[in-house]
Order: C-alpha cells, then structure tokens, then sequence
C-alpha cells in the first residue's frame, strides 16, 4: 500500500508538457564557424559581439567536456543540435498586440500572463521562446526610472556600449565548456540595469520555454546594479516532454557595484525526463555574480524540481570590501534525475561574508550531490562563511553526495561547515497516518518544514507556488 | 487492560493501526461494527483508533503545533464537522497542555525533535487529549518514564477515561498499575490471550 502510495505521489504527471504548434525558423542542426556568424548575422549584431562569439567558438574547439561531475549520460553530439530557432513573425514587434496569439496562448496555459488587462501588477515579465525574447511587458514604465529590461538582443542594438562593458565580465567567453558553447551561440537572453540609487520598482522576471524537440536553449542573461541600487529577478522555465533529451546552456552574469543588491531567484521546472529516464533536459548552466564593489550583495536563491541532468553552481566573487555573497537553494530529485549543484563563494575582498543554505530531496532512483567551494583568498582578512548542507532521502533507492571544497590562504577568515542526512520513510508517514493525517499531507509537511529557510527568501508569489511544485513533485514518492 | 507478553503485543498494536509492514493474511477485527482491516491506516485513525507509539518518531521541521491541528482537522473533517480555525485550535489546544503538564514552548517545536523519553510519551497523550479516541492502545508507555514523567502520563490517562471510549495498555511493569487501575487484565502469551481477570 505504502509504496504505491509513494509512487503515486511522486508520479504526478508534468503539466507543461504540451508542445505549441507554430510555425518556426530555424538554422539547421550542426555548429560550424558558419553557424556562429549566421547567428550573429541574423541577430544583425555589431561587430564586438562576433569578435565575442568567434573567440568563444574557437576556444571551445579546443575544449573537453568537464566528467567531474556525478552525473552520467551518453556523449552529447553537438553536431545534431539546432542552435537557433525562432518562432517566425510577420514584422518586427513594437507592441504586444503584435505578439502572434499562439505566442500568448502559450504563456497563458503556463500561467504567465502577458497581455495588459491579466498581469502581475508588481511583476515585469521577459518571455523567451525557444531561442528569441517574444515579449518585456512594463518596459516603458521601468524606464521612467531609468531601468532597462529588455532582451539582450535588444539591447545589443539600444545600449551596445553598456553589453561591450559588461558581457563576459563574470564568465569570460573561455569559463569552461559549456560557458564557451554559450558564448558562441546564445540566441537571446534577458539584459537589465538598474542606473545610480535606484530601487527597482517591482520584480523583473524571465520565463524560459523550450519548445522545438531538436533545439538547445541557450540564453544569455545580464544583469548590473549600479551604485546603491537595487533589484530582484526572478527566472523560471518549462519544456514539453520529449523522447529525446534538450540541452539547455545558460550563462547568466551579475554585477553589483558599491553597495548594490541583486537578488536572483529560481523556480526551475524543466521536463524531467520520465519514470525511466527517458527525455528531459540536460541543465548545464553557469551562473556567477560579481560582487564588485564595497559592501554590495547578491543572493542566489534557487529552486530546482526539474531537468534530467543538473549541472548548475550558482557563484559570488566578492571582491569589495564588505560584500555579501548568499546561496539558498532547494534541490529535488525523482525518478532518475541527477543533480550536481551547488555554489562557488570565492572571497577576495576584506571581511566579506557568505552564507550557503543547500536541501537536497532525493526520491526514486535519483542522485542529488551538493559541491561547494569556499575559498579565502589571501587578502581576505576577516572574511567568513557559513555553510549548511542538509539532504533528506525519501525511500530505500535515492542518493545524496556531499562534497565541499574548503580553501583558506587568510589566516583570519572563518569558515564553518554543517551537514545532515534526514529520510522520509516508512515509519514515519505511519506516524503520520496514525493519527489521521493522509501521506500526501506528511510529505508536504515534511519537505516544507525542511526547505522553510529557503523558501523564506523567495519573493512572496513565488514561495507558495515553490512549495505546492515541491508536493506535486513528490506525490507518490514513499514507500 | 494490560497485556504481557514480550513483542508479540507491539506486533498486535501495529497490526490494529494498521502498519504498513505487517500483512494481514486473514481473519478480520470487528471495530463498532466495521472490518478494521478494510480501512486505511488514517481512516482508522480518524474512525478513533489511536496508538501511543513505544518510539514516538522525531519529525524534524514540523512544529508540534502544525502537526496537532492538521491531525485534529483531518478527524473533524472525517466526522463531517468545520475545520477549526487557529484561534478556537489554540483555546483547545492550551486547554489539553494542562493535561500533560506541558509548557506551551512544547508546541512550536518540532514533532517529539530533542524531546528527552519522557516529554516524548507526555507530547503522545497530548496527542491523545486532542484527538479523544475510542480505543487508544497504549504500547509500553512507562517504559523509560522516571517517575514523575510517570505519574503526569497516568494522570493524563486516567483523566482521558470515560464511559464511552477504551483503553489497551500494554506493560511489563508493575509500578504503572500503581497509578492506572485497570477494569480488565488479559496475559497475552505466544500470541494468544491466556487469562483474563478483573
């Protein structure tokens, strides 16, 4: 009983799987030098961002894929991916009216709402489509302050000089191998800056959807906070549910200069594959923040319940003095799903601060690993850091793997580590059902209890929706 | 009624709860004219059938609180009765604190989480206060109490008798019987129920 009770509950079947029918564009699958300047071509970029891409394709000519992660899958044929596909369109868009219906009928059923009358009335929404931004709702509003947020397509023809300043800043065009892949072939991708002393007015947010079966997403998002500002942004992203397996690599940059605050959330829901491991997303991102100047802050807060293969460490490189760098994360696993997440704080700057706050949820057959590196460089007198990693293991059949990297060249920096290994199981839920209370229930109890620290830090709309995704996940996952 | 034996009566108590690692290969239980064994473990719970667990499980990042109203709710809802609202919850709820002699700090931690063996056996009978069962099997609740733990879960137990509803306690001592006059004694052995006295 019990265990097809789990099952039940873990088996929830994925509610954005479905696939548009629309009519696109789209370069043929294979990368090629050729590939790289079609893209760039059609994008009718200035001449830097070639530069930028041809210098990334060839340096990742020379690159191997990284196999330190514990994640397995077979090789990847990067000669049979399509790196660009864009729903066509009549016209270029000056207003949503423009916007082809099915387009919106799209985000409507995933529950974004783009059209004027149905917004979130404090959230400003990026919608990107396969590879190219579709829709920015509330631009002009946000610009009265001076805020631009935009696609970085746009951007690239609006504010060339502030991309040319700050593209590649955090994760250079050679980061690593699928940094590189990135570099070279991002589509599009969403662009903010937030001018002097300015608190951004409401949540900037992005919704990734992955639409065509052959095509990898790659996008591109940067984000600077000048001087005393602030923002919040929030990503989330679906894909329909495929046989075969999409790659999507990001790269997402932040800048924060003396005493800004960025704060970047994540609601990702990628299609995870099915029981057996068939299809999903191969999740391989970089992201890192540059905590420029004195005493700014970014925080990472991220929720990730989807994707077959995560490979995702979300980094702080604190080099003012007195800057803040933060990693939240939740990290759930089912089925067959492998995640290797974590984060990288690297303090350069004097007393800096860290804090990492990881929960791994592995269910079925899944693989969860934290990897976290801290690092106190030799300037970093005062610096600290504060790490707590715990796993919660639902079932007899699911794994967790911790492995932090510690490194200290400052004599005065602190660092501190915790970790613990909790398990839903059978006794348990009997406890629960005992006195009265149905599985379902439990489990949603449980994982919320334990995901509460990190839940606290998502923008209000998003932490309800983070914990019913968390229980919707995990029907039918203990036995 | 208390039950001797050694293991066979937690057997017997997970068995009635319905735990899921226990089959039932035949026979049945009648319950207030009902086959236990067609119900699930939670229908029978909120049908009034409760068990005082030997080991009560910690749950980590669930407040004692959150756990007793979604308990006691899910029983309300079973009898056709409103959920109750938080207010009228807390009023109930510091109301059956008393029975336990519990401080109410008790309820915003986590489930039994850090609880020494006896706060754990005194939080099971507040569980019970809550939940005013019919039939609440008591399964060697004395076992590991010192002595004032004792008397406060006696206590408690003997305050939650009533005409209408049963109590199993399951012991292997004596001294709880010092505090718990039972109306019936059955001595379980090898399964089966050797003598009963009153």
């Amino acid at each position: 009983m019990t265990t097809t009770t789990v099952k039940s509950l873990v088996n929830q079947p994925y509610k954005y799987g479905f696939v548009t029918d629309i009519e696109s564009e789209a370069i043929p699958a294979g990368l090629s030098e050729d590939v790289v300047r079609l893209i760039s071509a059609k994008k009718e970029e200035p001449e830097f961002m070639l530069e930028f891409r041809l210098k990334a394709y060839r340096q990742w000519l020379k690159m191997t894929e990284p196999n330190w992660a514990e994640v397995g899958y077979p090789a990847i044929d990067y000669q049979n991916i399509v790196y660009y596909s864009a729903p066509k369109k009549k016209e270029k868009l000056g207003s949503l009216d423009e916007v082809d219906p099915t387009l919106l009928e799209t985000f409507e059923k995933l529950g974004i709402s783009l059209s004027e009358q149905k917004r979130l009335s404090n959230v400003a929404v990026d919608a990107i489509f396969d590879s190219v931004s579709v829709a920015t709702t509330f631009k002009d509003k946000l610009a009265e302050q001076g805020v631009i947020f935009c696609s970085i397509s746009e951007a690239l023809q609006k504010h060339p000089d502030l991309v040319q300043k700050y593209l590649g800043s955090v994760v250079p065009a050679g980061d690593n191998f699928f940094a590189a892949l990135n570099a070279a072939v991002f589509s599009d991708g969403s662009f903010v800056y937030i001018p002097k002393n300015t608190k951004c007015p409401m949540e900037l947010s992005t919704y990734f959807r992955i639409n065509n079966g052959d095509s990898g997403q790659f996008e591109r998002t940067l984000i600077v906070a000048e001087e005393g500002s602030s923002v919040s942004y929030l990503e989330g992203c679906t894909a329909p549910m495929f046989d075969t397996n999409q790659l999507h690599a990001a790269v997402v940059e932040l800048v924060a200069l003396d005493n800004a605050d960025i704060k970047y959330s994540t609601v990702q829901n990628w299609y995870a594959g099915d029981e057996n491991g068939k299809g999903g997303i191969y999740n391989f991102v970089t992201k890192r923040g540059l905590c420029q100047g004195v005493n700014s802050k970014i925080s990472w807060t991220q929720v990730e319940t989807g994707s077959a293969i995560t490979w995702k460490y979300p980094s702080c490189v604190l080099v003012g003095d007195r800057s803040v760098g933060e990693f939240y994360s939740v990290a759930l696993t089912n089925h067959r799903q492998q995640a290797d997440t974590g984060t990288k704080m690297i303090h350069i700057g004097k007393n800096t601060r860290s804090t990492i706050i990881s929960k791994g949820i592995s269910a079925g057959r899944s693989e969860n690993s934290y990897r976290g590196l801290v690092k106190m460089g030799p300037k970093a007198a005062g610096a600290r850091n504060y790490s707590q990693c715990d796993s919660m293991l639902i079932g007899d059949n699911a794994g967790a793997n911790t492995f932090p990297y510690i490194q200290v060249q400052n004599h005065t920096a602190k660092v501190e580590h915790e970790a613990s290994t909790s398990k839903i199981g059978e006794d348990q839920l009997f406890y629960f059902s005992q006195r009265g209370i149905s599985s379902e229930d439990a489990i949603s109890m449980m994982i919320s209890g334990f995901c509460k620290d990190v839940f606290n830090q998502l923008p209000m709309e998003f932490a309800v929706e983070a914990d019913r995704l968390l229980s919707l996940k995990l029907e039918g996952s203990v036995g | 009624m208390p039950l001797w034996d050694h293991g066979l009566e937690s057997t017997f108590s997970k068995v009635l709860a319905g735990h899921p690692a226990y089959e039932v290969t035949g026979g049945e239980v009648l319950y207030r004219g009902e086959n236990l064994f067609d119900m699930e473990p939670e229908v029978r719970s909120r049908a009034g059938i409760f068990l005082a667990f030997q080991y009560p499980l910690e749950i980590p990042g669930v407040s004692n609180v959150d756990f007793l109203r979604v308990a006691y709710n899910s029983k309300r809802k079973h009898e056709g009765l409103e959920e109750l609202d938080a207010f009228d919850f807390d009023d109930l709820v510091q109301q059956k604190l008393e029975v336990v002699k519990m401080k109410p700090e008790f309820l915003s931690r986590s489930v039994n989480e850090g609880f020494s063996g006896g706060e754990k056996k005194r939080n099971e009978i507040l569980q019970m206060a809550m939940l005013e069962p019919k039939l609440a099997i008591l399964d060697e609740t004395d076992s590991g109490l010192d002595i004032d733990a004792l008397r406060i879960v006696a206590g408690g137990v003997n305050e939650l008798s009533q005409p209408d509803n049963a109590t199993l306690l399951i012991t292997h001592y004596q001294r709880l019987l010092d505090y718990i006059v039972p109306d019936f004694v059955h001595v379980m052995e090898g399964g089966r129920i050797l003598t009963t006295g009153g």
